[in-house]
């Protein structure tokens, strides 16, 4: 039971970013072609209405499922690894149209070409992993 | 019901219920990003003998890679049972850059000219499958994060480095929509 409830967390999210079009090459290239307000409205909804629930969540200091206390951990503070990282990875993004979740929603929604963007996802990180004391972070 | 969720959703629906799922992680005790889960799945595969930073107990991020796996079988369910019978409404303009590129809109997700098989197989295909595939691996991990890690859950707590790492997204995704796209799909 621990586990069902990160699979129907993972589900909802499936469903959530195909139903959005979230998933899609199309809508990802009209984000970055400024044609529709599409993917802006849903990002911006999604932080509008997460920046009101975490302020919520910290002013009533609500404890986790658990009864924990809900810690929100902050960045480090940096600006080479957040603009250079950021940056491979927006050319990575509107290439493939997919960012890592989404990569795995087109996989379940039949779209197999994704396990090519996954396998070189893996083999970005495993060489991130492999050079990242040699990096300006 | 089920056709109210058959038909695609409108902006501020989907924006609403990507904030809840953040909100629903962060109710387990957990955290809302995905990317995380690439290091993991390299762990898994042996990584850590060789390389220190996948040298971790990968049992402390099951929860996110059952996240993902439920996530795979929610792309599932959106294309059986709740898949919607219309096409996708794409703006025009962006019709006419992408055929442009050489690149047609099929009313689909994803374009048939580069993610079925006779593209995805071919050299070129798999070549930039591949590559576009390791950048985002890579500028994940060296960002700290990806569109759910940093846009959702790091703006939501309203963090400069989140906001400075969707500026890096946001630049980055210009300079290949603008500039490469068209060199990678014109030769």
């Amino acid at each position: 039971m621990k586990s069902l409830k990160f699979i129907v967390t993972g589900v909802l999210f499936g469903i959530i970013m195909a139903k959005s079009e979230a998933i899609s090459w199309y809508r990802i290239q009209e984000m970055f072609r400024f044609q529709s307000f599409h993917m802006f409205g849903i990002i911006g909804t999604a932080v509008l209405l997460g920046a009101l629930a975490v302020y919520l969540l910290k002013k009533f200091k609500i404890r986790d499922y658990h009864g924990n206390p809900i810690v929100f951990q902050d960045k480090d503070k940096s600006f080479p690894r957040y603009l250079i990282g950021g940056l491979i990875f927006g050319l990575g993004w509107a290439l493939t149209g997919a960012c890592p979740g989404p990569m795995f929603v087109n996989i379940g929604y039949g779209y197999w070409a994704m396990i090519i963007v996954v396998l070189g996802s893996l083999v970005g990180t495993y060489i991130y992993g492999l050079i990242k004391d040699r990096l300006p972070h | 019901m089920l056709e109210l969720i058959k038909q695609p959703w409108p902006w501020y629906t989907s924006g609403a219920m990507i904030g809840f799922t953040m909100v629903l992680l962060i109710y387990f005790g957990k955290s809302f990003g995905v990317s995380s889960n690439l290091r993991t799945l390299c762990t898994i595969a042996g990584a850590g003998a060789k390389v220190k930073f996948f040298d971790f107990d990968w049992k402390t991020q099951k929860w996110n890679l059952l996240f993902l796996v439920g996530s795979v079988f929610g792309g599932l369910l959106a294309s059986t049972i709740l898949k919607s019978d219309q096409p996708l409404k794409l703006s025009e303009a962006t019709v006419q850059d992408l055929r442009s590129l050489g690149i047609t809109f099929d009313g689909e997700l994803n374009p048939s000219d580069i993610f079925g098989p006779d593209f995805a197989l071919s050299v070129k295909g798999f070549i930039i499958l591949l590559t576009g595939g390791l950048l985002v691996g890579f500028g994940a991990r060296y960002a700290g994060g990806c569109t759910s890690g940093h846009a959702i859950s790091g703006l939501s707590n309203l963090q400069l480095p989140s906001l400075l790492a969707v500026i890096g997204f946001f630049a980055g995704g210009l300079l290949m929509t603008y500039l490469l796209l068209p060199l990678i799909f014109k030769i």
